[in-house]
């Protein structure tokens, strides 16, 4: 059977790892290799890296750094951050990123989605989904590392992009994101229901419980998580013992 | 360590520096890669490594004059192992990201690359994460203890023409097959990434090495 994923996310920002709330407030949380050589040892089902200073800086990927990390990770990972062209995602691939992520290109060249699916399979292209939620309770689509709207409604934008070829979505809530208060479970499971291509729910994740209530009402197949493995004591492999002793399919 | 050359064949879609990491973790004592055919001619082991389409992958291998060269080692019983699409390359024909309809790959295996059907709601296409694998002996999985869990990423996969070159099933869109070993000379495929699969995935580089 196909095991429910736990990944851990690390962003990268200028330097080194970083941590925020919301998108904001941001805490330096460590140095990227190191914390993938220990994730690395602990054998985690699958990383995402994602660089969030470059999109918003104008930058491209950074190869080099991610060509460094790539070589002390043996498990799979999904790179995004600064994804334009297909020059990028050929780049990322090369220097050993299993899945390329993108978000803001998706958004204003939805063509590099299916170009990507195209050359490289749909297999590697991630489309991250950042949402925000308005005061009247409407969701929306944001962009450029949660800085500019879109207009675009989540289910809609999602079943687009699986229309255009992408293999994957990260599903991010921006108000959730580094709260630790729980994933957003209406929009998981609106978003997982729409469309059948995996989706990886991402924000808000302080406990397992958390994990395990976003899983038994939703049709998610991954689970992202940040602060839970940066400011607390809980790891993946408790995460999943957690899960597995309620029934859910795991890899321990 | 095992001795020789180790060759990975890099068709210029692929996660190249995994596989040679990996295979240098696992004690390859020489392994490089090469886009060219007199590259590929050296080598006492040979590697497909696997991300692309079917389609973008024999274009490559053959417009940079890999194919011939492929085949040739093959013939000559060089042990060769694909891995995802690297596999899937090994077949007769394959469809993924063509316009018309199926075209030849490299025919070390007698087969068809096929899209994976699902069965039901549950099964999203790409099979995306941490499977088991049901081993049916063969020198890849020596060792291994039962129903070992690989990392697959694929949307297709491989209909061998005879089933005992099946080597390990995946139990996913009503069974696909997860592993090859040809039944007549060493070519070996694995739908899943060894590369990424940890300590299950090195333990198969090794036997792969030892061969």
């Amino acid at each position: 059977m196909l095991k429910t994923r736990i990944i851990p996310t690390l962003l990268f920002k200028g330097v080194g790892l970083v941590k925020g709330v919301a998108f904001d407030s941001w805490r330096r949380v460590g140095a990227a290799l190191q914390s993938v050589r220990v994730y690395n040892m602990r054998e985690v089902d699958e990383l995402i890296f994602l660089d969030i200073s470059a999109t918003p800086s104008g930058a491209r990927p950074d190869f080099r750094e991610i060509d460094e990390l790539a070589d002390n990770c043996f498990m799979p990972m999904t790179v995004g951050g600064g994804v334009r062209t297909i020059e990028d995602i050929r780049g990322l691939l090369a220097v050993g990123a299993d899945k390329v992520a993108v978000n803001t290109a998706a958004v204003e060249t939805p063509e590099l989605v299916r170009q990507g699916a195209d050359e490289f399979g749909a297999q590697c292209i991630v489309v991250s989904i950042d949402v925000r939620r308005g005061i009247d309770g409407k969701s929306e689509v944001v962009t450029h590392c949660g800085r500019k709207a879109t207009g675009l409604e989540p289910v809609q934008w999602a079943k687009q992009i699986e229309t255009l070829g992408a293999g994957e979505i990260l599903l991010t809530s921006v108000e959730r994101d580094g709260s630790m208060s729980g994933y957003d479970v209406d929009l998981v499971r609106d978003v997982s229901a729409a469309v059948d291509i995996p989706v990886i729910a991402s924000g808000g994740c302080g406990n397992y419980e958390h994990m395990a209530d976003v899983l038994g009402c939703t049709r998610v197949s991954a689970l992202a998580a940040a602060s839970i493995f940066h400011f607390t004591e809980q790891t993946p492999r408790e995460a999943k013992r957690y899960l597995a002793e309620r029934g859910f399919r795991v890899r321990l | 360590m095992a001795s020789g050359l180790t060759i990975i064949v890099d068709y210029g879609l692929c996660n190249t520096d995994s596989m040679l990491r990996a295979l240098e973790e696992c004690g390859a004592a020489r392994v490089e890669r090469t886009r060219d055919p007199h590259g590929v001619a050296k080598a006492d082991r040979i590697v497909l490594p696997g991300v692309g389409t079917f389609f973008a992958g024999m274009r490559n291998i053959r417009e940079w004059g890999l194919l011939d060269e492929i085949k040739a080692r093959s013939e000559r019983g060089t042990p060769i192992l694909g891995a995802c699409l690297g596999m899937q390359l090994m077949a007769s024909t394959g469809s993924e990201g063509s316009c018309n309809g199926p075209v030849e790959g490299l025919g070390l295996i007698c087969g068809e690359v096929v899209r994976l059907a699902p069965q039901n709601a549950d099964e999203r296409i790409p099979h995306v994460g941490w499977n088991e694998v049901t081993a049916n002996g063969g020198r890849l999985f020596d060792g291994f203890p039962e129903k070992p869990d690989f990392y697959f990423v694929h949307s297709y996969h491989v209909c061998l023409d005879r089933s005992s070159e099946e080597a390990g099933r995946g139990d996913y869109c009503g069974g696909f097959t997860a592993a090859i070993q040809a039944d007549d000379k060493p070519i070996f495929g694995v739908q899943f990434h060894p590369e990424k699969s940890q300590k299950n995935g090195f333990r198969l580089l090794k036997n792969f090495l030892s061969i």
